[in-house]
């Protein structure tokens, strides 16, 4: 045990640098983004599902709504309420949410995710018409 | 550790207490996590227009020159955002016209009357009923719907291998070699685009279908073009069948195509 306070050492300097991240970016971590809701979103108060469920669970429902529509045909998905919507991305989720930078996207770039949607489906149905 | 009879007894009166307080601790715990989200409930539109197989008639006697093709062209590409592309190669075709002697490859005699000969002869997908495209897909991104027997396309699943589209022998695949967007004359906000990579078609109008129109070519067609259920013996497509001698193309192939041409 004659090296003892080599060990010692290196172990102090190695936790050092592998913590570095942590201690040198603390409490620089971006704010979550504010979304912000259309008019006729804030209107209608409700999604077709509660906002929890859409805040979590949105892109599971787009898949079941692709699947739906695409697959067998079935175009209209009933919420829980009993409210019919008519499944579509662009004419109806961006028919409310019109404003895809400042909902979508913020969200979208901090979380750093990127959906593929926009290269077909058009992005706002409601521009330049 | 002495394994005393009182031990042992001890031991197995706290495992059924254990075994019994199961149900009540699962209680607990699913009143305490998020609420099950209740299995979604889709069903189609009300309106919508069904078949057991969708077919089409061309009445071709009724087409004289390309101005009589041009605005059926015209309404299938402004609704389903098909992009005009100059390099030949390029192209993408949904409906189009073309010659008696390439529409019917092997039909065509040596001396033909020259009226069916200059003729011009709308081409679209054949939605075969023996489809061969949908055999070659490897990933199941085109198939034929059972519903209708539409031959459709999830342009999702699309890996842009062409396979259908050496396997079609109509030539009704165009593959997208450049994105879309740029080209598209004026979008139809209503209707998605195609990206670079993938393959597309004439989908019968399936989205007019199910909202209970007639596919577009058929609607501004005024009467030339007629559209119904093949095997309903009352339909118009079956009426028109049975009281006009009609073609089909390549039948030898096998693929029973589901457009029909009086000629």
């Amino acid at each position: 045990m004659k090296d003892k306070k080599f060990i010692i050492s290196g172990v102090i300097i190695f936790l050092i640098i592998a913590a570095f991240p942590f201690w040198y970016n603390r409490g620089k971590a971006a704010p979550a983004p504010e979304l912000e809701l259309t008019p006729t979103a804030k209107a209608a108060k409700e999604c077709v599902r509660s906002t929890e469920y859409m805040k979590a669970e949105h892109m599971k429902l787009l898949d079941v709504w692709r699947h739906s529509v695409v697959r067998h045909g079935d175009r209209i998905y009933v919420s829980p309420s009993g409210k019919e919507y008519n499944m579509s991305l662009s004419n109806t989720c961006l028919d409310c949410h019109s404003n895809k930078a400042e909902f979508c996207d913020r969200c979208h770039n901090y979380s750093s995710v990127r959906p593929y949607c926009w290269d077909c489906h058009i992005d706002n149905p409601k521009e330049n018409t | 550790m002495d394994s005393s009879r009182r031990r042992v007894l001890q031991l197995l009166g706290l495992s059924s207490l254990a075994l019994a307080a199961r149900p009540v601790l699962n209680a607990f715990a699913k009143e305490a996590g998020p609420a099950e989200a209740p299995e979604p409930v889709t069903k189609p539109n009300a309106k919508a227009l069904t078949a057991k197989q969708w077919a089409m008639v061309i009445d071709t006697r009724q087409f004289e020159s390309v101005d009589d093709v041009e605005p059926l062209v015209e309404a299938c590409d402004s609704i389903h955002n098909v992009p005009h592309l100059n390099n030949k190669n390029h192209e993408i075709k949904w409906i189009w016209e073309t010659h008696y002697h390439n529409a019917f490859p092997g039909k065509a005699a040596r001396f033909v009357s020259e009226e069916v000969e200059h003729r011009p002869f709308i081409v679209l997908c054949n939605h075969c009923e023996n489809p061969p495209c949908v055999r070659a897909c490897p990933t199941k991104a085109t198939w034929k719907r059972e519903s209708d027997g539409i031959v459709l396309m999830d342009f999702h699943r699309c890996i842009g291998c062409r396979f259908c589209m050496a396997a079609c022998p109509f030539g009704a695949r165009s593959f997208n070699y450049r994105n879309p967007r740029p080209f598209i004359r004026e979008v139809n906000k209503k209707f998605p685009t195609r990206m670079k990579g993938v393959v597309e078609k004439c989908n019968f109008c399936v989205e007019r279908l199910a909202v209970g129109q007639l596919p577009a070519c058929v609607e501004v067609s005024e009467g030339k073009l007629a559209f119904g259920d093949l095997y309903d013996p009352n339909s118009e497509v079956r009426e028109l069948i049975r009281t006009h001698y009609t073609i089909r193309r390549k039948q030898t192939l096998g693929t029973e195509p589901s457009v029909y041409y009086i000629v």
